[in-house]
């Protein structure tokens, strides 16, 4: 938000631009006149550049073609020099990186990141074009590796337990050895933000950027296009940007922290002006910084030795005025005595544009990859190629944009610029003209453009004979350590998970799977469905290999690798039952790092998704992946969460999603509602699960009032214990008003009863948000669908009978329900549906076995259809019973057969007599086959166990 | 943000004591600071322009002239949004400012008529019965049969006036007006000309003329502008207030003035409920929790801070006559309840979740989760 007194600032503001503007238009017109030519260049050429600064690369393409170096050395480890070829390979396509790593340990590794307007991509292009030679000169990666680990081991030591932001350091190409900027961003470009400690501050890191921002302009990119680019430098010019860069940065360099006094450049002066004393640079980065400048100023002398004085350096700026100086041969070597050392090795690798942005989340690199591509590679008229662009890429989407909207777009860019007081339209003009006509002022087409274009969907390649990754090394060494070979014969392998060894390759394998590396696929367990048991089938084909070096791309170690995919994978996942997946497969493969982005993502789609079918099929694989987690002993505090609040969700949804269904909607929602229940069973089966549920089973035998009744006394008793003084008191009034609705004669609510379902439900969770309550929320949910006159007669039928068989019903009640739902006033296909959702599978026979009372029901109901409704339900009877096994089938048959004259329907009564059985035990026939009992047991025949046997 | 939330028509019930207008107009009020800048502004000023831009885009946002003047800031936002809009009128392109109700539009876009053209006056107040004559012309009966059709028995609209004269015209509520009456713009804005075919004339758009619209984008669908008619503007969004402070400000600030015109009770420890009403507001309206940790669904509703003004205005009021005077949970979670449940089925399932999810398991809520609950029930 604007304040008062943003006047002051935007005169600031554009007193700094002209101010830097006619600074550098001095030095150029100074230049000039200077002389131009080749012979006017001071050898050797520093050229000093912003990391990945497009304008940088224009720059020096340019001041490169004007001085024709003999070779060209570039800020970058030294280790490259062989591979540095490569570069100029058909294959190679930036955005690509160079990567080291510790050759023991591939965790140990950093990226130098080259995207196509890198300057040093371009100098490396323009020298292997030219056929000069090229060098990289910074300190090797050997040393600063090294010196990487034994900071990070400092640094965790220091911090004792304190969890490191990668600590196996797989994934953070950002995070340089020197853990303050990659060394291949040693210095300009790279932003400090959020990585590392600030010890560098932010006019070491990026000196560009405070130039930049103290001439009021909030992208670095376009200080340098409207100060120097578009300053019309050309030709023989081409150096005269870089001259004025090394004055400025001279400037900075000598300022001491804090002293504000000293103008010895204007640009130094509006430095101060605009940014305060930069942060007192720490001594680590800056010792750092000197070595670094040492080694390059060596390699500068032997270079210069070996191919004459005219060589070129392209580094980041703020080594310019270092590297210009010339202390003696021995105190720059005195500096580098003594480093630590490791065996490396270096390799090409492809990059993305995404990666290079700080959206990719690596916390350090540049905002907009794409725009400086374009702004790269544009001929001309930049602002209007992007509008196009955009507009192309809007009209792929379906929007509408004439070309006229493109017209008026580019003029309120332009206007906009000479507004805000700047040369040319940059991204923020761009972006603003964009948002205001071409998407009608809504972000949503913005953060299209944004993705698309501003960052850009560009996948770099490398050529076959790059050196292999560090992957495959990680993966080779692994399968070692797990002795799995890897053979072309498929094998089986059958994993103990307990083992540890076994529980080892089973992570690698699901995390070789995550990566798309299908060396093992899991089969069909030889040891049932327990837990801890896994079985592969193992195969690895030739082009296994490709995919690992494929997958290179994702990490240097296979679990940081799997854990990055994993992470991208849950972000870019579209329906919620994936990123389930997504999460169970995080667990078997042991990723606890990637499980955090992949909860978080879930919990965002199941607050978001309102398909209850959705939120459904995703709890049973949260809740098994509870299960497994379980076994695996990794932590699943934050899965249980995600997974009570996804069942929280599903009972509020599940009530409304349940009404008005068409059959076949309501058979799929009835199998939601299995899952559900038995995903809250064993969700309720946790550790604080039991007593609860327990607890509220015990609801009386005289209907639902009682129920009802009885759950509000036993929250009213936990307030009186006082287990939970405010949680309790709370739930203590629900209860109070939930019972009415329980009394409810009917038990329908025709409006809101979902509401008061839900309410009800809460009523019986005595202590808050745990686990325990879960269960009993779950009945009431059931609870409200049986007894609702909309609910599909299949989905009301199930929910009676699982109440039933939690014990929840009483029989009493679901022959009142069934009663109800056979009765006359009902149309019989209803009803058949009913029966279907009640006894319907397997065990439903069982249930009209055993008790006769509903058989009855269901025997009258049956024999009250009229003719013509018959042949209607007959297919539903017929799917019903007979899905019985044969030996119930023939039970029931019998049953019917026989009438319900044997049985006497009083309450409470004994149950019903099955056909050659007697109404009562005879205790004596009973008694005679104790012996042959015991003789099995092998116990000695003991009379009072037997008394107890008869007695019960 | 704005610094007055409402329409000028309903606001400030309270100024007419000493013989002024009810309510002046910007350019009357800050005659002041306008002159202040004029005379300071040397900058190039497109024809007819009372400022140069950047002085407009100073007179909205406020600052400090080098004379030492105090520019009060107009508009409390995002300085980008009155940079896009200023630079729009500056070209020729015509400006269409969106935003929920209570964003501030009518503010701007009179501040903004009122700096570019010294009168924010020529308006056309959008409504489902604007006729035609509201935006064209009308005539003057009386001599239109006693003389017959001349400029003379012409009664010109707003937009005419402006466009002979190189002002800045302002339409209110374009989306309320009917399709086919807001199409009559589409020749004055793409033609920059108005034909009258009845005496054979037309009026030609004077440089300087341009036209600022205000619309409701949660109205989008009563009489959305047609494609062509869009095309003819640039679109500012007027977005709600960007933290959750400045909204509680705000929302305060108003239920205080509008407290005190109805001569409620001061409440004093109303500032946590209406932290609390900001809170759910913003929440439900963002769809994420205020810690950014959990998402929530968002109700179909607006809930834009004109409605937490009204809510807590509500609830003060309930406090006061049926209450202790003390702002409670339960004297809110009403009025809660009936913004948010605007869609009986979806909206109610969106505030269950949110109560379950969200409010119950936040510390200090519990009174407010329960208020809610009763209310809810």
């Amino acid at each position: 938000m604007s304040v008062p007194g943003a006047v002051e600032e935007t005169a600031g503001v554009h007193a700094g631009a002209e101010k830097a503007v006619g600074a550098g238009a001095a030095v150029v017109s100074g230049e000039a006149a200077g002389g131009a030519g080749v012979a006017a260049v001071d050898w050797p050429l520093l050229l000093g550049v912003r990391h990945h600064g497009p304008g940088s690369a224009r720059a020096v393409r340019a001041a490169l073609d004007a001085a024709r170096p003999r070779a060209v050395l570039i800020e970058g480890p030294p280790e490259a020099d062989g591979l540095l070829a490569l570069a100029a390979e058909e294959g190679m396509r930036p955005p690509v990186a160079l990567l080291a790593h510790a050759v023991d340990e591939p965790g140990t590794s950093s990226f130098w990141p080259f995207a196509e307007f890198s300057p040093e991509w371009v100098a490396l292009r323009w020298a292997l074009r030219h056929g000069v030679p090229v060098r990289f000169i910074d300190l090797p990666a050997a040393h600063s590796l090294a010196l990487h680990r034994e900071e990070r081991a400092a640094r965790q030591e220091q911090r004792d337990g304190f969890p490191e932001v990668a600590p196996d350091g797989g994934r953070f190409p950002a995070e340089g050895p020197d853990g303050e900027a990659a060394p291949g961003e040693p210095g300009p470009g790279r932003g400090g933000e959020g990585q590392g400690p600030p010890d560098a501050g932010a006019v070491r890191s990026d000196p560009l950027a405070v130039l930049a921002r103290t001439a009021g302009y909030d992208d670095p990119e376009r200080w340098w296009e409207d100060a120097v680019e578009h300053r019309g430098a050309s030709g023989a010019e081409a150096l005269a940007p870089f001259e004025a860069l090394a004055e400025a940065m001279t400037a900075l360099r000598e300022r001491p922290a804090g002293d504000t006094g000293h103008d010895r450049a204007e640009a130094e002066a509006e430095a101060d002006a605009g940014q305060g004393p930069p942060s007192p640079r720490e001594a680590p980065g800056q010792d750092r910084d000197l070595v670094r400048e040492a080694h390059m100023r060596l390699r500068l002398r032997a270079a210069q030795k070996e191919y004459g004085e005219q060589v070129a350096v392209v580094c980041g700026a703020w080594h310019v005025p270092a590297l210009r100086e010339r202390p003696t041969l021995t105190a720059d070597r005195a500096l580098l005595k003594g480093l630590p050392k490791i065996r490396t090795e270096m390799t090409w690798v492809p990059w993305t544009h995404r990666r290079l942005s700080r959206e990719g989340g690596y916390g350090a690199g540049i905002e907009s990859p794409g725009w400086y591509g374009h702004l790269f590679h544009a001929p001309d008229r930049p602002v209007t190629r992007w509008m196009t662009k955009v507009a192309g890429l809007l009209r792929e989407e379906d929007r509408i944009v004439s070309s006229a909207h493109v017209i008026e777009a580019v003029r309120l860019a332009e206007t906009l610029a000479v507004m805000r007081g700047r040369p040319l339209a940059g991204l923020a003009e761009t972006t603003d003209a964009i948002r205001a006509v071409l998407c009608e002022g809504s972000d949503v087409p913005l953060d299209l453009v944004r993705d698309r274009l501003v960052i850009g969907d560009v996948l770099g390649e490398v050529p076959d004979s790059a050196p292999a990754v560090p992957l495959q090394r990680d993966l080779t060494r692994l399968q070692r350590r797990l002795r799995l070979k890897p053979e072309a014969l498929e094998r089986e392998l059958d994993l103990d998970l307990r083992g540890e060894t076994d529980g080892a390759r089973s992570r690698l394998l699901h995390r070789l799977r995550l990566l798309g590396i299908g060396w093992g696929e899991p089969a069909a367990g030889r040891g049932g469905t327990g837990t801890f048991r896994e079985s592969w089938r193992l195969c690895w084909e030739p082009e296994l290999s490709v995919r690992v070096a494929e997958a290179g791309v994702w990490g240097t170690t296979v679990q940081a690798a799997a854990s990055a995919k994993a992470e991208t994978e849950a972000v870019s996942a579209t329906a919620l039952a994936e990123v389930t997946a997504l999460a169970e497969h995080c667990l078997l493969a042991g990723l606890p790092r990637a499980l955090p982005v992949v909860m978080r993502v879930l919990a965002d789609r199941a607050a978001l998704d309102s398909d209850v079918g959705h939120l459904a099929q995703a709890l049973p694989a949260l809740v098994r992946s509870l299960r497994y987690g379980d076994v695996r002993g990794t932590d699943t505090g934050a899965l249980a969460e995600v997974a009570a609040g996804l069942a929280e969700r599903v009972f509020v949804g599940l009530p409304a999603a349940c009404a008005a269904l068409d059959p076949d909607a309501a058979q799929e929602m009835r199998r939601h509602l299995d899952a559900v229940h038995s995903a809250v069973g064993l969700l309720a089966a946790g550790p604080e699960g039991e007593g609860a549920g327990a607890g509220a089973g015990s609801g009386g035998p005289d209907g639902s009032a009682t129920a009802d009744g009885a759950t509000g006394a036993e929250a009213a008793a936990v307030r009186a214990t006082g287990a939970d003084a405010t949680g309790a008191e709370s739930t203590g009034t629900e209860a109070r008003g939930a019972v009415p609705t329980g009394a409810d004669p009917t038990g329908i609510e025709p409006t809101g009863a979902e509401a008061t379902g839900v309410e009800a439900a809460e009523a019986s969770h005595p202590a808050g948000p745990d686990r325990s309550g879960i269960r009993t929320r779950w009945w009431r949910v059931l609870r409200v669908l049986a007894g609702r006159d909309t609910v599909a007669g299949v989905l009301r039928g199930r929910c009676a009978r699982l109440l039933l068989d939690e014990g929840e019903l009483t029989a009493e009640e679901a022959a009142r329900l069934m009663g109800l739902a056979l009765s006359r006033g009902t149309p019989p296909a209803e009803a058949a549906a009913w029966i279907e959702g009640f006894v319907g599978g397997g065990s439903g026979g069982m249930l009209l076995v055993h008790d006769e009372r509903l058989l009855g029901l269901v025997d009258r109901w049956l024999t009250g259809v009229p003719e013509t409704a018959f042949n209607d339900v007959l297919p539903l009877l017929r799917r019903t019973f007979s899905a019985y096994e044969a030996g119930v089938r023939r039970s029931l048959g019998e049953l019917v057969r026989r009438g319900p004259a044997g049985a006497d329907p009083a309450a409470g009564g004994p149950g019903p007599v099955l056909p050659g059985f007697a109404p009562e035990l005879d205790g004596a026939r009973a008694d005679a086959v104790l012996p042959v009992l015991y003789l099995l047991l092998g116990r000695g025949g003991g009379t009072a166990d037997a008394s107890v046997v008869t007695g019960s | 943000m704005s610094v007055t939330v409402d329409n000028p028509t309903s606001a400030e019930h309270s100024r007419a004591e000493d013989g002024e207008a009810l309510r002046p107009h910007a350019e009357d009020a800050f005659a002041a600071e306008l002159a202040a800048l004029a005379a300071r502004d040397d900058r190039p000023r497109p024809a007819r322009w009372k400022l140069s831009p950047w002085a407009v885009a100073t007179y909205l946002l406020g600052g400090t002239l080098a004379d030492g003047t105090v520019i009060t800031p107009k508009y409390v936002g995002p300085r980008r949004i009155v940079e896009v809009a200023v630079t729009t009128l500056a070209t020729d392109r015509a400006l269409l400012l969106l935003g929920v109700p209570g964003t501030a539009k009518t503010w701007v876009s009179e501040h903004l008529a009122a700096a570019v053209s010294g009168d924010s006056t020529l308006l056309v107040q959008g409504t489902a019965g604007t006729p035609e004559e509201a935006i064209r012309y009308g005539w003057n009966y009386a001599r239109l049969l006693a003389h017959g059709p001349s400029r003379e028995a012409l009664v010109p609209s707003p937009v005419m006036r402006a466009m002979a004269e190189g002002m800045t015209a302002r339409v209110e509520e374009l989306t309320r007006i009917p399709a086919d009456v807001q199409d009559t713009l589409i020749t004055i804005l793409s033609e920059k000309t108005l034909p009258i075919p009845e005496l054979g004339q037309e009026v030609q758009a004077v440089r300087g003329f341009n036209l600022i619209a205000t619309a409701n984008d949660r109205d989008r669908g009563v009489n959305d502008l047609s494609s062509a008619l869009r095309r003819r503007f640039n679109t500012v969004v007027l977005p709600l207030p960007e933290s959750a402070e400045a909204e509680v400000d705000i929302v305060s600030r108003r239920v205080d003035q509008i407290g005190r015109s109805l001569d409620l009770p001061a409440a004093p420890e109303g500032i946590d409920e209406i932290r609390r009403v900001v809170t759910v507001f913003r929440e439900l309206r963002d769809g994420v929790t205020a810690d950014g940790r959990t998402k929530v669904k968002s109700p179909s509703g607006t809930l834009s801070t004109a409605e937490a003004i009204s809510v807590v205005t509500n609830g003060l009021a309930l406090a006061a006559h049926f209450g202790d005077g003390v702002l409670r949970p339960g004297d809110v979670a009403a009025g809660i309840l009936g913004a948010v449940v605007r869609d009986p089925a979806a909206d109610r399932v969106v505030w269950q979740e949110y109560l379950e999810a969200v409010v119950r398991e936040r510390e200090g809520w519990k009174d407010f989760y329960r208020a809610c609950r009763e209310v809810s029930a």
